[in-house]
């Protein structure tokens, strides 16, 4: 006993280097397998308060073209007010034309909020995005994120009372079910860690006969996203003669390195279709 | 100035450098990622113990690891480095100048030679074992080897801008 803890001490150095590595990888390995932060919601808040205080600088210079993109916007949703069409009157008989209630609320099934985007990475591996947005002000877990322009950004991973982390397109984990525009054949949507532009399509059928230069859209099958949201357009496509599906890169329709609002959106169905998907199946 | 209010300065500088400034640069190529908070562990006096660096090579990988979302990863390579600096050091240096405690590696103090081959060495092994933990979970060998080497490369020029740019040849007279 007297020689272990004489051992002990004499290597006191290497065994507390040996005890901090395998601290450090257990941590880096418990994290990789869930996408919950090891110490709980504690480091988002520390991180995420300092983040929010760098993110005031940034945000400052960013104004012009935070500006510019609001002002394309607003056209954009003026230009779809319904005071922009007006149906010739057929009407033959008088009738209430103004509803007091929205009745097409009972029908809906997605819902945007807006939400600021506090820290953003794009030079990692695993790249995340942190918004000013909680469970307090509406945020679930699994809801989509698009950017202003209507692009696909990513799937919100984790939420805390008033902040939330979206798991971006340019993390290894993620994955998203798209199409191609011209024939209708899903994929999923992937990154390969390498360059932040580029995204690869994988599980293309080969043919489907894809050309360079498609629209990639997310497909109707996703549970977050709604159907036919910009992903990107196909860049080239990579023959492997080993395997019945084609690979394409897709150049990316967002821009990551400037986010600055991102719109979460909620399926107000989504319980109901996972439920669904969840269920076993009683006649096997 | 005080040697422990310096570093003290020093942990928070490279830090904040590290985290405002190099991780939010649009990546240059695949292969290459700034990284230049370790220089800390560098810069720390000769005679710093084994036990101190390996801790504070603990503590400043998971300071930076809590901005980036990866718990443990700089965390790993920072202490690995804190933990062979003082053999590097011996091998390089005599004994009564691996004592010292009020002077640290430098320019002026190691000469040309030892110094690149200390800043070289460490700057590798820290690359090496950060994107080997990376690695285990994906790409592939080509990409591995690479990625190492171009960015050990850009951490030495950015290490050598910011020896030009402190002097710190100057501070030692």
């Amino acid at each position: 006993m007297k020689n272990i803890i004489g051992f002990i001490r004499q290597n006191f150095t290497f065994f507390s280097f040996l005890i901090l590595q395998i601290v450090s990888l257990v941590m880096l390995s418990s994290y990789s397998k869930s996408h919950q932060t090891f110490f709980g919601n504690w480091n988002n808040a520390v991180a995420g308060s300092v983040n929010s205080y760098y993110n005031e600088w940034a945000y400052f210079f960013a104004l012009k073209a935070t500006n510019a993109k609001l002002v394309a916007e607003n056209v954009a949703l003026r230009n779809q007010l319904a005071e922009n069409f007006v149906p010739y009157d057929t009407s033959r008989k008088l009738g209430t034309l103004v509803l007091r209630k929205d009745s097409l609320e009972k029908i809906r099934k997605f819902y945007y909020y807006p939400a600021k985007v506090v820290g953003n990475s794009f030079t990692l591996q695993k790249n995340y995005i942190t918004i000013e947005r909680g469970a307090l002000q509406g945020v679930k877990k699994d809801m989509a994120a698009i950017s202003p322009e209507g692009s696909i950004v990513g799937v919100v991973v984790e939420v805390n009372d008033s902040y939330s982390k979206i798991m971006s397109l340019l993390h290894r984990n993620s994955k998203v079910s798209a199409m191609l525009k011209r024939d209708r054949v899903a994929g999923s949507i992937e990154w390969d860690g390498q360059n932040p532009e580029i995204l690869s399509l994988k599980n293309i059928s080969k043919s489907a006969l894809p050309k360079i230069g498609d629209t990639v859209l997310t497909s109707p099958y996703s549970s977050s996203f709604p159907a036919q949201l910009m992903i990107g357009r196909v860049t080239s496509i990579v023959q492997d003669p080993s395997s019945n599906f084609l690979t394409l890169n897709i150049k990316s329709a967002t821009n990551f390195y400037n986010l600055e609002y991102v719109y979460l959106v909620e399926n107000k169905r989504m319980d109901a279709q996972s439920d669904m998907e969840q269920k076993e199946d009683n006649n096997e | 100035m005080n040697n422990i209010l310096k570093n003290s300065i020093r942990f928070i500088l490279f830090l904040l450098v590290q985290i405002i400034i190099l991780n939010e640069v649009p990546p240059l190529h695949q292969f290459i990622t700034p990284y230049l908070y370790f220089i800390f562990i560098l810069w720390l006096p000769f005679g710093t113990n084994r036990l101190a660096t390996t801790l504070l090579g603990f503590a400043l990988g998971y300071s930076l690891d809590m901005f980036t979302n990866t718990p443990g990863l700089h965390a790993a390579a920072a202490t690995l480095i804190g933990y062979l600096r003082p053999t590097i050091l011996n091998i390089l240096l005599a004994q009564e100048a691996t004592e010292e405690i009020t002077k640290e590696p430098s320019i002026g103090t190691m000469g040309w030679g030892p110094y690149l081959i200390f800043i070289f060495s460490l700057t590798f092994l820290h690359h090496f074992y950060l994107v080997l933990l990376e690695w285990l979970q994906f790409g592939s060998f080509g990409y591995f080897l690479g990625k190492v080497f171009f960015t050990s490369l850009m951490s030495m020029l950015l290490i050598l801008l910011v020896e030009l740019l402190l002097n710190r040849r100057k501070l030692k007279r």
